[in-house]
Protein backbone atom coordinates (compact mmCIF):
# COMPACT_ATOMS: atom_id res chain seq x y z
CA UNK A 1 0.00 0.00 0.00
CA UNK A 2 1.09 3.19 -1.05
CA UNK A 3 -0.06 6.76 -0.12
CA UNK A 4 0.66 10.34 -1.91
CA UNK A 5 0.22 13.35 -0.50
CA UNK A 6 -0.42 16.25 -2.76
CA UNK A 7 0.70 19.71 -1.80
CA UNK A 8 2.09 23.04 -2.40
CA UNK A 9 3.65 24.42 0.80
CA UNK A 10 4.45 22.66 4.19
CA UNK A 11 1.93 24.26 6.63
CA UNK A 12 1.78 23.60 10.19
CA UNK A 13 -1.08 20.88 8.94
CA UNK A 14 0.90 19.28 6.32
CA UNK A 15 3.57 18.83 9.21
CA UNK A 16 1.14 17.29 11.55
CA UNK A 17 -0.36 15.07 8.68
CA UNK A 18 3.25 14.21 7.66
CA UNK A 19 4.28 13.06 11.05
CA UNK A 20 0.82 10.61 11.19
CA UNK A 21 1.80 9.40 8.18
CA UNK A 22 5.35 8.65 9.72
CA UNK A 23 3.14 7.35 12.63
CA UNK A 24 1.14 4.76 10.95
CA UNK A 25 4.84 3.45 9.03
CA UNK A 26 2.74 3.91 5.91
CA UNK A 27 4.50 4.20 2.97
CA UNK A 28 3.65 7.38 1.18
CA UNK A 29 5.17 10.22 -0.99
CA UNK A 30 4.84 13.65 -1.26
CA UNK A 31 3.79 15.02 -4.32
CA UNK A 32 4.56 18.82 -5.06
CA UNK A 33 1.70 20.01 -7.32
CA UNK A 34 3.68 22.66 -8.84
CA UNK A 35 6.25 19.53 -10.26
CA UNK A 36 4.12 17.20 -10.97
CA UNK A 37 2.44 16.16 -14.24
CA UNK A 38 -0.48 14.57 -15.70
CA UNK A 39 0.16 12.22 -19.05
CA UNK A 40 -3.75 11.98 -19.99
CA UNK A 41 -2.66 8.84 -21.84
CA UNK A 42 -0.50 7.14 -19.42
CA UNK A 43 -1.42 6.78 -15.84
CA UNK A 44 1.03 4.53 -15.22
CA UNK A 45 3.70 6.44 -12.97
CA UNK A 46 0.43 7.34 -10.40
CA UNK A 47 -1.00 3.97 -10.49
CA UNK A 48 1.23 3.23 -7.46
CA UNK A 49 -0.94 4.88 -5.22
CA UNK A 50 -3.86 3.56 -3.51
CA UNK A 51 -4.94 6.59 -2.67
CA UNK A 52 -3.85 10.76 -2.73
CA UNK A 53 -4.75 12.64 0.27
CA UNK A 54 -5.43 16.06 -1.68
CA UNK A 55 -3.71 19.22 0.55
CA UNK A 56 -3.20 22.02 -2.50
CA UNK A 57 -3.18 25.04 -1.79
CA UNK A 58 -4.66 25.93 -4.54
CA UNK A 59 -8.18 24.89 -5.60
CA UNK A 60 -7.87 24.85 -9.32
CA UNK A 61 -4.46 22.44 -8.62
CA UNK A 62 -5.71 20.38 -6.35
CA UNK A 63 -9.53 20.19 -8.05
CA UNK A 64 -7.97 19.29 -11.52
CA UNK A 65 -5.35 16.73 -9.76
CA UNK A 66 -8.12 14.72 -8.21
CA UNK A 67 -9.88 14.89 -11.52
CA UNK A 68 -7.79 13.29 -13.47
CA UNK A 69 -6.63 10.62 -10.60
CA UNK A 70 -10.30 10.22 -9.88
CA UNK A 71 -10.96 9.57 -13.78
CA UNK A 72 -8.21 6.88 -13.61
CA UNK A 73 -9.57 5.07 -10.72
CA UNK A 74 -7.34 6.59 -7.79
CA UNK A 75 -9.59 7.65 -4.74
CA UNK A 76 -8.44 10.75 -3.38
CA UNK A 77 -9.55 12.51 0.00
CA UNK A 78 -11.59 14.40 -0.45
CA UNK A 79 -12.86 13.00 -4.18
CA UNK A 80 -12.91 15.78 -6.84
CA UNK A 81 -17.07 16.03 -6.86
CA UNK A 82 -16.56 17.38 -3.14
CA UNK A 83 -13.88 19.48 -4.36
CA UNK A 84 -15.78 20.81 -7.18
CA UNK A 85 -19.00 21.52 -4.70
CA UNK A 86 -17.23 22.84 -1.87
CA UNK A 87 -14.60 24.88 -3.84
CA UNK A 88 -17.47 27.16 -5.00
CA UNK A 89 -19.73 28.77 -2.20
CA UNK A 90 -22.76 28.81 -4.95
CA UNK A 91 -22.51 25.03 -5.35
CA UNK A 92 -21.95 24.65 -2.18
CA UNK A 93 -25.53 26.37 -1.35
CA UNK A 94 -27.29 24.76 -4.22
CA UNK A 95 -26.55 21.60 -2.94
CA UNK A 96 -27.42 22.85 0.83
CA UNK A 97 -30.67 23.88 -1.25
CA UNK A 98 -31.09 20.29 -2.19
CA UNK A 99 -30.77 18.64 0.49
CA UNK A 100 -32.40 20.65 2.48
CA UNK A 101 -29.78 22.02 5.04
CA UNK A 102 -30.52 25.28 6.89
CA UNK A 103 -28.75 27.77 5.54
CA UNK A 104 -28.42 31.93 5.10
CA UNK A 105 -30.39 32.85 2.59
CA UNK A 106 -29.04 33.32 -1.10
CA UNK A 107 -29.40 35.19 -4.08
CA UNK A 108 -27.26 34.85 -7.24
CA UNK A 109 -27.48 37.39 -9.82
CA UNK A 110 -25.49 37.75 -13.03
CA UNK A 111 -24.97 41.19 -13.35
CA UNK A 112 -24.69 44.72 -11.53
CA UNK A 113 -28.03 46.07 -11.86
CA UNK A 114 -30.03 42.46 -11.47
CA UNK A 115 -27.07 42.10 -8.26
CA UNK A 116 -28.28 45.50 -6.80
CA UNK A 117 -32.46 44.64 -6.89
CA UNK A 118 -31.48 41.34 -5.59
CA UNK A 119 -29.51 42.74 -2.70
CA UNK A 120 -32.60 45.77 -1.76
CA UNK A 121 -35.08 42.81 -1.88
CA UNK A 122 -33.01 41.05 0.69
CA UNK A 123 -32.80 44.46 2.89
CA UNK A 124 -29.31 45.92 4.39
CA UNK A 125 -26.81 44.61 5.10
CA UNK A 126 -26.04 41.83 3.16
CA UNK A 127 -22.46 39.87 2.54
CA UNK A 128 -21.31 39.63 -0.59
CA UNK A 129 -18.53 36.52 -1.64
CA UNK A 130 -16.57 35.56 -4.37
CA UNK A 131 -17.73 32.34 -4.99
CA UNK A 132 -13.97 30.90 -5.26
CA UNK A 133 -11.99 32.22 -2.51
CA UNK A 134 -10.66 31.36 1.00
CA UNK A 135 -9.20 33.11 4.30
CA UNK A 136 -12.18 35.85 4.17
CA UNK A 137 -10.43 37.38 0.81
CA UNK A 138 -12.74 40.00 -0.70
CA UNK A 139 -15.59 39.34 2.13
CA UNK A 140 -17.78 42.51 1.62
CA UNK A 141 -20.83 43.26 3.88
CA UNK A 142 -22.94 46.02 2.44
CA UNK A 143 -24.66 48.14 4.61
CA UNK A 144 -26.51 50.34 2.35
CA UNK A 145 -27.17 50.94 -1.06
CA UNK A 146 -24.02 53.35 -1.82
CA UNK A 147 -21.91 51.01 -0.36
CA UNK A 148 -23.61 48.31 -2.74
CA UNK A 149 -23.10 50.42 -5.87
CA UNK A 150 -19.52 51.04 -5.31
CA UNK A 151 -18.64 46.84 -4.72
CA UNK A 152 -20.88 46.33 -7.63
CA UNK A 153 -19.04 48.10 -10.16
CA UNK A 154 -15.54 46.85 -8.40
CA UNK A 155 -16.47 43.48 -8.74
CA UNK A 156 -17.55 43.89 -12.52
CA UNK A 157 -13.86 45.45 -13.29
CA UNK A 158 -11.81 42.62 -10.93
CA UNK A 159 -10.84 40.71 -13.59
CA UNK A 160 -11.52 37.17 -13.34
CA UNK A 161 -15.51 36.18 -14.59
CA UNK A 162 -16.29 34.71 -11.44
CA UNK A 163 -16.63 38.34 -9.63
CA UNK A 164 -19.50 38.89 -12.07
CA UNK A 165 -21.09 35.83 -10.33
CA UNK A 166 -22.72 37.84 -7.86
CA UNK A 167 -23.49 35.83 -4.82
CA UNK A 168 -25.54 37.65 -2.22
CA UNK A 169 -26.10 36.42 1.16
CA UNK A 170 -28.21 37.46 4.33
CA UNK A 171 -26.23 38.63 7.21
CA UNK A 172 -26.41 36.83 10.51
CA UNK A 173 -26.26 38.26 13.65
CA UNK A 174 -23.65 35.68 14.74
CA UNK A 175 -23.28 36.51 18.68
CA UNK A 176 -19.54 37.33 17.68
CA UNK A 177 -18.68 33.84 17.37
CA UNK A 178 -18.78 31.23 14.81
CA UNK A 179 -18.20 27.65 14.86
CA UNK A 180 -15.86 24.97 12.76
CA UNK A 181 -16.63 21.45 13.25
CA UNK A 182 -14.46 18.93 11.55
CA UNK A 183 -16.50 16.02 10.41
CA UNK A 184 -14.75 12.99 9.33
CA UNK A 185 -16.76 10.52 7.30
CA UNK A 186 -20.08 10.28 9.55
CA UNK A 187 -18.82 11.45 12.61
CA UNK A 188 -18.28 14.95 13.96
CA UNK A 189 -15.08 14.54 16.03
CA UNK A 190 -14.71 17.96 17.21
CA UNK A 191 -15.91 21.27 16.78
CA UNK A 192 -14.30 25.11 18.14
CA UNK A 193 -15.97 28.52 18.37
CA UNK A 194 -13.91 30.85 16.33
CA UNK A 195 -14.79 34.80 18.28
CA UNK A 196 -13.95 37.44 16.49
CA UNK A 197 -14.91 41.22 17.44
CA UNK A 198 -14.68 41.95 13.61
CA UNK A 199 -17.76 40.32 11.82
CA UNK A 200 -14.77 37.80 9.35
CA UNK A 201 -14.33 35.33 12.28
CA UNK A 202 -12.02 33.46 10.20
CA UNK A 203 -8.98 32.28 12.18
CA UNK A 204 -7.02 32.89 8.94
CA UNK A 205 -8.33 36.68 9.90
CA UNK A 206 -7.18 36.89 13.84
CA UNK A 207 -10.11 34.81 14.94
CA UNK A 208 -9.44 33.24 18.59
CA UNK A 209 -10.13 29.44 18.99
CA UNK A 210 -11.82 28.28 22.39
CA UNK A 211 -13.25 24.56 22.80
CA UNK A 212 -17.23 23.96 21.23
CA UNK A 213 -19.17 21.19 23.01
CA UNK A 214 -20.09 18.77 20.19
CA UNK A 215 -24.22 17.57 20.76
CA UNK A 216 -26.19 15.58 19.52
CA UNK A 217 -28.17 18.36 17.18
CA UNK A 218 -24.78 19.93 16.28
CA UNK A 219 -23.28 16.57 15.23
CA UNK A 220 -26.17 15.65 13.08
CA UNK A 221 -26.20 19.35 11.02
CA UNK A 222 -22.81 18.76 10.84
CA UNK A 223 -22.31 15.90 9.13
CA UNK A 224 -25.85 16.14 7.15
CA UNK A 225 -23.69 19.35 5.37
CA UNK A 226 -20.69 16.95 4.83
CA UNK A 227 -23.04 14.17 3.31
CA UNK A 228 -24.88 17.31 0.89
CA UNK A 229 -21.50 18.05 -0.52
CA UNK A 230 -19.97 14.92 -1.03
CA UNK A 231 -18.95 13.71 2.01
CA UNK A 232 -15.05 13.05 3.23
CA UNK A 233 -12.71 14.85 5.64
CA UNK A 234 -14.68 18.34 5.52
CA UNK A 235 -14.43 21.01 7.67
CA UNK A 236 -17.89 22.15 8.67
CA UNK A 237 -18.71 26.17 9.52
CA UNK A 238 -21.89 26.70 10.89
CA UNK A 239 -23.44 30.39 12.52
CA UNK A 240 -25.74 30.74 15.20
CA UNK A 241 -28.54 32.32 13.98
CA UNK A 242 -30.74 33.96 17.56
CA UNK A 243 -34.32 32.68 15.45
CA UNK A 244 -33.07 30.19 13.58
CA UNK A 245 -30.16 27.84 15.29
CA UNK A 246 -27.75 26.44 13.67
CA UNK A 247 -27.30 27.76 9.98
CA UNK A 248 -24.33 26.09 7.63
CA UNK A 249 -21.94 28.67 5.60
CA UNK A 250 -19.74 26.82 3.90
CA UNK A 251 -18.02 23.59 3.91
CA UNK A 252 -13.58 23.31 3.69
CA UNK A 253 -12.25 20.61 1.54
CA UNK A 254 -8.94 21.19 2.52
CA UNK A 255 -9.16 22.30 5.70
CA UNK A 256 -6.90 24.05 8.03
CA UNK A 257 -6.58 22.80 11.79
CA UNK A 258 -4.18 24.05 13.24
CA UNK A 259 -6.53 26.26 16.20
CA UNK A 260 -8.66 22.80 15.56
CA UNK A 261 -6.10 20.66 16.66
CA UNK A 262 -4.24 21.90 19.78
CA UNK A 263 -7.89 23.82 21.31
CA UNK A 264 -9.64 20.46 21.17
CA UNK A 265 -6.67 17.93 21.91
CA UNK A 266 -8.29 15.74 19.24
CA UNK A 267 -5.49 14.12 17.02
CA UNK A 268 -7.00 15.69 13.39
CA UNK A 269 -4.43 14.61 11.30
CA UNK A 270 -4.29 11.29 12.29
CA UNK A 271 -7.85 10.83 11.92
CA UNK A 272 -7.87 11.85 8.31
CA UNK A 273 -4.30 9.66 8.10
CA UNK A 274 -6.94 6.82 9.20
CA UNK A 275 -9.31 7.38 7.10
CA UNK A 276 -7.17 8.01 3.80
CA UNK A 277 -5.73 4.56 4.55
CA UNK A 278 -9.54 2.99 4.90
CA UNK A 279 -10.08 4.81 1.38
CA UNK A 280 -7.04 3.01 0.27
CA UNK A 281 -7.82 -0.28 1.54
CA UNK A 282 -11.48 0.13 -0.37
CA UNK A 283 -13.23 -0.23 3.37
CA UNK A 284 -14.68 3.28 2.64
CA UNK A 285 -16.30 3.58 -0.60
CA UNK A 286 -16.18 7.04 -1.59
CA UNK A 287 -19.60 8.37 -2.52
CA UNK A 288 -21.12 9.34 -6.15
CA UNK A 289 -21.86 13.20 -6.76
CA UNK A 290 -24.47 14.69 -5.03
CA UNK A 291 -25.63 16.08 -8.40
CA UNK A 292 -25.46 12.74 -10.58
CA UNK A 293 -28.27 11.37 -8.06
CA UNK A 294 -32.09 11.50 -9.52
CA UNK A 295 -32.94 15.32 -9.54
CA UNK A 296 -35.23 16.91 -7.07
CA UNK A 297 -38.84 15.74 -8.09
CA UNK A 298 -40.83 18.77 -9.09
CA UNK A 299 -44.36 17.90 -9.50
CA UNK A 300 -45.38 20.20 -12.25
CA UNK A 301 -42.74 18.80 -14.34
CA UNK A 302 -43.82 15.10 -13.81
CA UNK A 303 -45.60 14.68 -17.33
CA UNK A 304 -45.11 11.20 -19.20
CA UNK A 305 -42.61 12.88 -21.55
CA UNK A 306 -38.97 11.91 -21.27
CA UNK A 307 -36.61 14.53 -20.12
CA UNK A 308 -35.48 16.77 -23.95
CA UNK A 309 -38.31 14.89 -25.40
CA UNK A 310 -39.02 17.91 -27.60
CA UNK A 311 -35.66 19.29 -28.26
CA UNK A 312 -35.41 18.14 -31.91
CA UNK A 313 -38.78 19.49 -32.73
CA UNK A 314 -37.46 22.77 -30.61
CA UNK A 315 -34.60 23.27 -32.86
CA UNK A 316 -36.24 22.95 -35.72
CA UNK A 317 -38.34 26.05 -35.20
CA UNK B 1 15.99 16.38 16.27
CA UNK B 2 18.13 17.93 13.19
CA UNK B 3 20.90 20.54 14.12
CA UNK B 4 20.39 24.00 13.63
CA UNK B 5 21.68 24.87 10.50
CA UNK B 6 21.88 28.85 9.09
CA UNK B 7 20.27 30.29 5.59
CA UNK B 8 20.67 33.74 3.99
CA UNK B 9 17.38 35.66 3.56
CA UNK B 10 17.62 36.83 -0.70
CA UNK B 11 15.49 39.54 0.37
CA UNK B 12 17.96 41.18 2.74
CA UNK B 13 20.90 38.72 3.00
CA UNK B 14 20.59 37.79 6.85
CA UNK B 15 21.50 35.06 8.39
CA UNK B 16 18.45 33.13 9.71
CA UNK B 17 18.90 29.98 12.10
CA UNK B 18 16.25 27.18 11.06
CA UNK B 19 15.59 24.20 12.51
CA UNK B 20 13.57 21.44 11.66
CA UNK B 21 12.77 22.32 9.00
CA UNK B 22 10.94 20.24 5.75
CA UNK B 23 11.40 21.13 1.73
CA UNK B 24 8.51 23.45 1.08
CA UNK B 25 7.48 25.19 4.30
CA UNK B 26 7.53 28.92 4.38
CA UNK B 27 9.58 30.23 7.45
CA UNK B 28 9.58 34.35 7.85
CA UNK B 29 12.57 36.43 7.93
CA UNK B 30 13.42 37.89 11.19
CA UNK B 31 14.73 40.65 10.36
CA UNK B 32 12.83 41.73 7.11
CA UNK B 33 10.01 40.01 7.72
CA UNK B 34 9.63 38.38 3.99
CA UNK B 35 8.07 35.23 3.42
CA UNK B 36 10.34 32.52 2.38
CA UNK B 37 10.18 29.00 1.48
CA UNK B 38 13.00 26.39 1.89
CA UNK B 39 13.73 25.18 -1.82
CA UNK B 40 16.45 22.49 -0.84
CA UNK B 41 17.17 20.37 2.49
CA UNK B 42 20.76 19.75 1.68
CA UNK B 43 22.29 22.48 1.57
CA UNK B 44 19.19 24.78 3.11
CA UNK B 45 18.42 27.03 0.59
CA UNK B 46 15.83 29.92 0.71
CA UNK B 47 13.93 31.47 -1.77
CA UNK B 48 11.25 34.11 -1.66
CA UNK B 49 7.58 32.43 -1.31
CA UNK B 50 5.18 32.39 -3.60
CA UNK B 51 2.90 35.59 -3.55
CA UNK B 52 -1.00 33.91 -2.59
CA UNK B 53 -3.07 33.65 -5.32
CA UNK B 54 -6.80 34.44 -5.62
CA UNK B 55 -7.67 30.20 -5.38
CA UNK B 56 -5.10 29.90 -2.22
CA UNK B 57 -7.00 28.47 0.69
CA UNK B 58 -8.70 25.85 2.64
Amino acid sequence: MKIGILMSRVRVEEKMLLAALDRFAVPYERIDDGAAQFDLSDPSPWMQYDAVLERSVSFARGLYATQVLNAWGIPTVNMAHVAATCGDKLVTSAAFSRAGIPQPRVKVAFSAEAALQAIEEMGYPVVMKPVVGSWGRLLSKINDRDAAEAILEHKEILGSYQHSVFYIQEYIKKPGRDIRAMVIGDQTVCAIYRSSAHWITNTARGGQGEVCPVSPELNEICVSAAKAVGGGVLAVDVLEDPDRGYLINEVNHTMEFHSLAPTTGVDVAGLIVDFTLKVARGEIKANLPAFSLPAIAKVEHKASVPAYANYGTMRMR
Amino acid sequence: MSPEVTAKCPECEAEIALKDVMEGEIVVCPDCGVDLEVTSLEPVTLDLAPMEEEDWGE
